[in-house]
């Protein structure tokens, strides 16, 4: 028997001032697994989540979070949630400890209880020694690994990450997403939205992608790039004349083949056909790789910039 | 009842952290809170006062002091509730940051305002402290003082929230500490009595809600209470209370969208 949903949204509709922005969802968030929202900017991704979070109003449909409509539930269920925001707002006239004390006392946590976890998490998040460090001497990498333990402070049973690791450097990254996988190990629940596609294939049990207010697919992050995608890819830069041939021995083999700028991208659905091609381009300036998520997100969404 | 309860509990833990995060910067506050207000008190008190005749029968200093309480507590608590609270909603992000956890928009409007009015009641207790040694008091119900600047806190906490509320920029602050703020500042009778001036100018002041709070303290300071001035008291309640809702109302409607 499937376990009941922690989130789950039935034609989910939101507008600001008249403009749509959500129109019209239908996902479930299952206990244990991370599921993560894909999409370009203005997809809806953030509006989805703050909804959960009862900070956006529900505009239309219904929204239900651990099994309790959010109008009117919103205290019990911000009980158990944990957010980490887009933006940094952290408390800046608070140290870093303090950071967690004071957002636990938010939730009613006992002093004791708030003392242990708070030095619990600062361990997870490797910032013992920026105990008493006031929150500007932090960088970037730190404040988000302070933001992720302020959210836990409370024990979530569902924890809400908007784009967890947008603006970090590589490293910190790595460690942000150690951090998460360790987590979804230990049980939480994880919903998080992300334009990283490597972010949703490392961490991600199930994917929704989103654009324009809609859902436009879902699935595993490989059975997505399975279904639209195929193995590998061939991506030839035909910045030059003579790569015509090239071109043309790319575009016969290929099962689908775009063209973007100076880039022509041939995909392959059994990865034997393409290293059987290698031979062939073997003078052209190519990058043979297989098929990630990213190639799943630009076939769907398209190739024009969003802004 | 467990709902009023939490709500109370609620708008506390963010009196509570305004007091920790003020805690550290005690004194550089303090300047703002209570030395501004001493200078005034001096100044105009034993300055000024030299050259004044006594007023409705005391020393001006005397009917100064109990009016520089409630301009105090004004003060204190719209500087608070504006630049402090709006800093805490745009630039720091810190309502946002509350509001996804279990405390509402209403407790943290109710924990700022509180939080405004805490420090109105600081200011007022040390004007208080002073006048005591010096013979200004003339009642025990002087010590009344103290629960109204709170609640004069409320008042104008509550109204600077409003103002925060509907404001794209601290520049838009000029207007409210200018023709707001100031004109009660210096037209509310702190400084003069309002008595024997064209019969408009009282209706004027009548309008402005520190007009009430002074007279209020006033009969504190000389324990003269009588039925004359529970309609100076339904006032206050009744503008605080419209304050505090609408502040709660501009609020929810800025931050949840």
């Amino acid at each position: 028997m499937q376990a009941e949903p922690l989130v789950r949204a039935q034609g989910l509709v939101k507008a600001y001032s008249g403009d749509p922005v959500v129109k019209g969802i239908d996902f479930e968030v299952r206990r244990g697994e991370c599921l993560g929202f894909l999409g370009p900017n203005g997809a809806g991704k953030t509006t989805t989540i703050n909804m959960i979070c009862c900070f956006v109003e529900v505009g239309g449909g219904s929204l239900e979070v651990f099994g309790e409509p959010v109008d009117g539930n919103a205290r019990a269920i911000k009980r158990r949630l944990g957010v980490v925001s887009q933006d940094n707002n952290l408390d800046p006239d608070l140290t870093v400890l303090n950071n967690l004390l004071v957002y636990g006392r938010y939730f009613g946590l006992p002093r004791e209880r708030r003392l242990r976890r708070a030095e619990e998490l600062l361990e997870f998040v490797q910032l013992e020694e920026k105990r008493d460090a006031h929150i500007r001497t932090l960088s970037g990498g730190m404040r988000r690994r302070l933001t992720l333990a302020r959210a836990l402070i409370s024990s979530p049973e569902l924890l809400i990450l908007d784009e967890p690791s947008t603006g970090l450097d590589p490293q910190a990254r790595h460690v942000v997403w150690q951090k998460l996988r360790a987590l979804n190990r230990a049980g939480v629940t994880m919903l998080l939205t992300t334009h990283y596609m490597e972010e949703a294939a490392q961490l991600c049990d199930r994917v929704l992608i989103m654009d324009e207010g809609r859902i436009i697919a879902r699935g595993t992050p490989r059975g997505l790039i399975e279904e639209h995608i195929g193995a590998e890819v061939i991506e030839l830069y035909a910045d030059d004349p003579s790569h015509g041939d090239a071109v043309g021995v790319l575009e016969r083999a290929a099962d689908h083949v775009e063209r973007a700028g100076d880039e022509v991208f041939g995909f392959f659905r059994q990865g034997d056909r393409a290293r059987a091609l290698l031979p062939a381009l073997a003078e052209h300036h190519i990058v043979h790789r297989r098929a990630t998520l990213e190639d799943v997100f630009l076939r769907l969404t398209g190739r024009e910039l969003r802004e | 009842m467990t709902g009023a309860l939490e709500r109370v509990a609620g708008a506390f833990r963010v009196w509570l952290r305004n007091y920790e995060s003020w805690k550290d910067f005690a004194i550089a506050s303090l300047v703002g809170t209570v030395a501004e207000p001493l200078l005034f008190f001096a100044a105009m008190g034993f300055g000024l006062g030299r050259f004044v005749d006594d007023i409705q029968g005391q020393p001006y200093v005397a009917f100064l002091g109990p009016g520089l309480v409630a301009a105090t507590a004004m003060n204190a608590a719209a500087f608070e509730t504006t630049f402090g609270s709006f800093t805490r909603m745009t630039e720091q992000r810190t309502y946002e940051a509350i509001v996804m956890t279990p405390i509402s928009v209403a407790e943290v409007v109710a924990g700022d305002i509180l939080w405004a009015a805490s420090k109105s009641l600081l200011g007022g207790a040390v004007i208080l402290a002073i006048m005591a040694p010096l013979g200004l008091l003339q009642s025990p119900l002087a010590l009344g003082i103290l629960p109204l600047a709170f609640g004069v806190g409320i008042m104008f906490g509550a109204l600077g929230m409003a103002y925060t509320a509907i404001a794209p920029s601290y520049a838009f602050f000029n207007y409210f500490f200018t023709l707001v703020i100031g004109v009660m500042f210096l037209f509310s009778g702190v400084f003069f009595p309002l008595e024997g001036l064209p019969a408009w100018v009282g209706w004027a002041a009548w309008l402005l809600p520190l007009t009430h709070a002074v007279i209020l303290m006033r009969a504190l300071a000389t324990g003269a209470l009588d039925a004359s001035l529970l309609p100076h008291a339904a006032w206050l309640v009744v503008f605080t209370l419209a304050a505090f809702w609408l502040s709660v109302r501009l609020i929810r409607r800025r931050l949840i969208r």
